[in-house]
């Protein structure tokens, strides 16, 4: 096909009632220039010849079994799931409080939304030991101090760098069932080491501006006597 | 033929208020008056300080406050505050706004004790989980001064 305008054109005939235009057949013919198209080449429209067809793919073997009644064909889905919907009062640098986990009232400083709707947290993790992790959005109040972000780049992370390693598969003799099942811990690669280093080097900079932030995150979050839930504002 | 004897007020007690207030020695001392502010305890405008510009029946007065349209409250839902306002009754708005400005309602009310605790429970409801880990520190702050205060006289007492 030709190549595609930037902007449909919009029709050289107005209607003067829908279903008639203003300008006759010819009246059109000469309006979209087909009589200078046709100069141009000679006298005759254009033609461009149908471009040579690939030859057909070597020919289908007959399968070998039909099926005796017809197979209905599952319909199209074309769904796409998107990332949760982000709930307003968390932006970049937002300090979360953890709900439920390993970091159970920990506050820690929202990154960015990942496209699985995961949030990328990080502690940092010099202050309170949470390191660059994904979290539930379902699982964290917003507060509403919020921390310079701007200093960071978190462009590299995504749902693919928190994926859990695979083990090649071992075949055990019934020996070896007996003994020590894992070897020790899997080590944390020194690059993960290097990139909680990185993006938590500006942050704590920009914590430290504040004062008291850096004891804020430094410390848990807990209900004591007397605090109603429904009643705090965070 | 006993004469009730109804003694009159002193002079510094005479004031626009109505003459129910004759004996001196009454066990209430905020009445219900064309003039009297009042405190909203329960409904939409909770909170709010209202004037009590006419009594409606025994239970209800008219109300009216600068930010309100005035209308008719019950009297369980107003508590009476010391503060009153010298206005005819019913005024027209601009009146009853000149005439709070002229008693100074919101500097007695927000410099009166029971103003400034309503101030403070606001400010606390209204704390950051950030401001309430600020506060804490500051109290343990606080605290430490005080007992190193403490320490020392109880030093200088037992020597």
């Amino acid at each position: 096909m030709a190549a595609k305008r930037k902007t449909p054109v919009k029709s050289r005939n107005p209607d003067l009632i829908r279903g008639v235009g203003k300008y006759s057949r010819s009246k059109m013919y000469h309006k979209r220039g087909l009589w200078a198209i046709k100069a141009k080449n000679g006298g005759v429209f254009p033609r461009h010849d149908p471009k040579p067809k690939a030859p057909a793919a070597a020919a289908e073997k007959p399968p070998k079994f039909y099926p005796a009644e017809d197979v209905k064909k599952p319909l199209l889905n074309k769904r796409k799931p998107k990332p949760t919907k982000l709930r307003a009062s968390i932006t970049p640098g937002t300090v979360l409080i953890l709900l439920a986990g390993r970091f159970m009232g920990k506050r820690v400083v929202f990154l960015k939304q990942l496209p699985s709707g995961l949030l990328l947290v990080t502690g940092p993790f010099k202050i309170n030991g949470v390191p660059l992790r994904r979290v539930n959005q379902s699982y964290v109040i917003a507060t509403s101090t919020k921390v310079d972000i701007s200093g960071v780049n978190v462009e590299k992370f995504d749902d693919k760098y928190f994926a859990k390693e695979v083990d090649k598969k071992k075949k055990k003799s019934e020996g070896e069932f007996f003994e020590a099942e894992k070897e020790d811990k899997k080590k944390l690669p020194e690059d993960k080491k290097e990139d909680q280093k990185s993006v938590d080097a500006s942050l704590i900079k920009s914590i430290e501006g504040v004062p008291d932030l850096k004891a804020y995150l430094a410390a848990r979050f807990s209900l004591k006597s007397g605090m109603k839930p429904h009643e705090l504002v965070f | 033929n006993s004469s009730i004897l109804i003694p009159s007020p002193p002079l510094s007690s005479i004031s626009n208020t109505i003459t129910h207030k004759q004996t001196p020695k009454m066990p209430f001392k905020r009445y219900v008056e064309i003039g009297r502010v009042a405190l909203v305890n329960y409904g939409k405008d909770y909170g709010k300080l209202v004037v009590i510009v006419d009594v409606v029946d025994q239970n209800r007065a008219l109300v009216d406050a600068p930010d309100m349209v005035r209308g008719q409250m019950n009297f369980k839902r107003l508590t009476l505050t010391d503060i009153t306002i010298d206005i005819p009754r019913v005024p027209k708005k601009k009146t009853l706004i000149e005439a709070m400005e002229k008693a100074d309602v919101k500097n007695k009310w927000e410099s009166s004790s029971w103003g400034r605790k309503l101030i403070v429970q606001k400010r606390r409801a209204s704390l950051n989980d950030f401001d309430r880990f600020k506060l804490m520190l500051a109290k343990i702050k606080r605290s430490g001064v005080i007992k190193q205060e403490l320490a020392k006289l109880k030093k200088e007492n037992a020597s």
